[in-house]
């Protein structure tokens, strides 16, 4: 399914986050949303998600509004999160948070196979099913996030800043499940601060500052640092 | 001080009967992070509703099953009447709003049945003593215990084995996570309202047994010492909203029971200045661990 954003505004109070975004993500699509701090990237996210006050424009899931739809209905429309830091729930068992995820599910049956899918992009995550989750290191708790939004089985997976905080090593693995994720026909919107990684794996990538969208990159642009850090500080 | 084994069954039964009204507070509070003041008044109302009963010569089974049904009805209303319009406002605004039912209850209460209450009689063939070991237990205080593990036994395995439980426990720990995975948060709060209530109903039964005699003020005492156990023990997670539970039922229990008469009307004084000491070196509760759920990076 194809997520479109059109014309987007989300105003928390008098401060607007985000000003006139459109952007659109199709199956099998990684785009990128880079930018500075306080660029409005996650608000974006949490938009879609029914979790900010959007103030105008249109989030449409095929054509069929999301706008206005709570936070679950979202998710059990087949729109996943994966939330900025992680939010994994520490104190449940990995299997546990694993099954919540399912909690967005549409069909019926199926789960089985798809906690294996999610084990075989992250096998850590078979290997500690039954420890507290709070037992695991940062990186474990990233992949389990990202398994826990794709046991729903989603047509679009969201990601708020996935690397934030992870070792090089486990970014790669990150990274990579992105690209296989991709690969698996998803449309996946990445926030991410790493812009030029982002950049690189990303069909496109949008880069926005003070809420606005202000220029957007191919992935033939990763390598032109200046283009890069040029677009940061228009 | 006199200590005969009746003082404390009947201390573990009382420490059983509040754990269950902790439990129930506490599985609201989890998921709406509200403390439900008109909980005791859903007793008392499940208590009018067996006093009926057995003025009505109706059988034990009907009077518990109309008790289960006043009970239950009263905690859906609550849901949808005030607990969903106002989930969105402020604790404050909760709180009061609960201040306003259970007042509102007591004040139906009191226009239909009057301030001299009715005498609930259905099951109290549950007083008389068995002989165990040569000593006198009254049935109740048994019946009590074991039906506070029973209802927590099947709650632990509600809450572990089913996907609903597994969704008022992660509500419980981050309401907004939770949703953002798709859990629907009426669906949960209606569950844990209505579990809630099946514990106030099973403790309107057990309560009517050792004091037969139900007025608009019926359990309101002990909803508030409860309320202290459960801010003693912890309020957001079962097992130590219970233990917190337990802990004061069987301290009211005991020393009301051995304390001469002339000293147990400072219990509840009593009671309170220790929760006030436990809050000051504790504010966590009696039963919680710190730090335990720090995230790593």
């Amino acid at each position: 399914m194809t997520l479109t954003l059109d014309a987007l505004h989300v105003r928390y109070g008098a401060v607007d986050a985000v000003r006139g975004l459109s952007l659109e993500v199709k199956p099998g699509e990684i785009v990128g949303l880079i930018g500075p701090n306080g660029a409005g990237k996650s608000s974006t996210l949490h938009a879609i998600m029914g979790a900010a006050p959007v103030a105008g424009g249109r989030i449409t899931l095929d054509g069929r509004p999301l706008r206005g739809r709570r936070s679950e209905d979202v998710a059990r429309a087949g729109v996943a999160l994966v939330p900025e830091g992680r939010r994994i729930f520490a104190e449940l068992t990995v299997e546990e948070n694993l099954r919540l995820g399912l909690a967005a599910r549409r069909k019926a049956g199926g789960a089985e196979e798809a906690f294996e899918r999610a084990f075989t992009l992250f096998p850590v995550i078979r290997d500690f099913r039954r420890r507290q989750a709070g037992g695991l290191s940062g990186g474990q708790q990233q992949q389990l996030a990202i398994a826990r939004a794709l046991v729903a089985e989603p047509d679009v997976l969201l990601l708020d800043e996935p690397s934030l905080g992870l070792a090089p090593r486990i970014v790669d693995v990150v990274f990579d499940a992105l690209a296989a994720i991709r690969a698996s026909g998803l449309a996946v919107l990445l926030v991410e601060q790493r812009a030029q990684r982002t950049v690189a794996l990303a069909d496109r990538s949008h880069v926005l500052s003070n809420g606005e969208l202000r220029l957007t990159l191919g992935p033939e642009d990763a390598g032109d640092t200046e283009k890069l850090v040029g677009a940061y500080f228009a | 001080m006199t200590v005969t084994w009746q003082t404390i069954a009947d201390a573990v039964s009382l420490g059983g009967i509040y754990a269950l009204m902790a439990v129930g507070i506490g599985l609201v509070f989890g998921v709406l992070r509200l403390v439900n003041f008109a909980y005791g008044q859903l007793i008392m109302a499940g208590a009018f509703a067996l006093a009926l009963a057995s003025q009505w010569n109706w059988p034990l089974w009907a009077g518990i099953l109309l008790c289960f049904a006043v009970v239950l009805a009263l905690s859906e209303a609550m849901d949808q009447l005030v607990f969903r319009p106002l989930r969105g406002q402020t604790p404050a605004v909760m709180l009061v709003a609960t201040f306003a039912v259970a007042f509102l209850l007591q004040s139906i209460a009191l226009l239909w049945f009057g301030a001299l209450g009715k005498i609930a009689t259905s099951v109290s063939s549950l007083n008389t003593p068995w002989v165990i070991g040569g000593v006198d237990i009254r049935k109740i205080s048994v019946v009590a215990v074991l039906v506070t593990l029973a209802c927590l036994f099947a709650l632990q395995l509600l809450l572990v084995r089913t996907s609903v439980g597994l969704h008022m426990r992660a509500a419980a720990m981050d309401f907004t996570t939770s949703r953002l995975l798709g859990v629907r948060a009426n669906r949960v709060i209606g569950s844990a309202v209505l579990v809630s209530g099946f514990f106030a109903a099973v403790v309107a039964i057990l309560l009517t047994v050792q004091f037969p005699l139900v007025t608009p003020s019926f359990a309101l005492q002990d909803t508030i010492v409860v309320l202290a156990g459960v801010v003693l023990g912890g309020l957001n997670r079962p097992v130590p909203a219970t233990l917190g539970g337990f802990t004061i039922g069987f301290a009211s229990g005991f020393l009301g029971g051995a304390l001469p008469t002339n000293q147990s009307q400072y219990l509840d004084s009593f009671l309170f200045a220790a929760v006030i000491l436990v809050l000051l070196v504790r504010p966590n509760g009696l039963f919680t661990r710190h730090g335990g759920s720090a995230e790593r990076l």
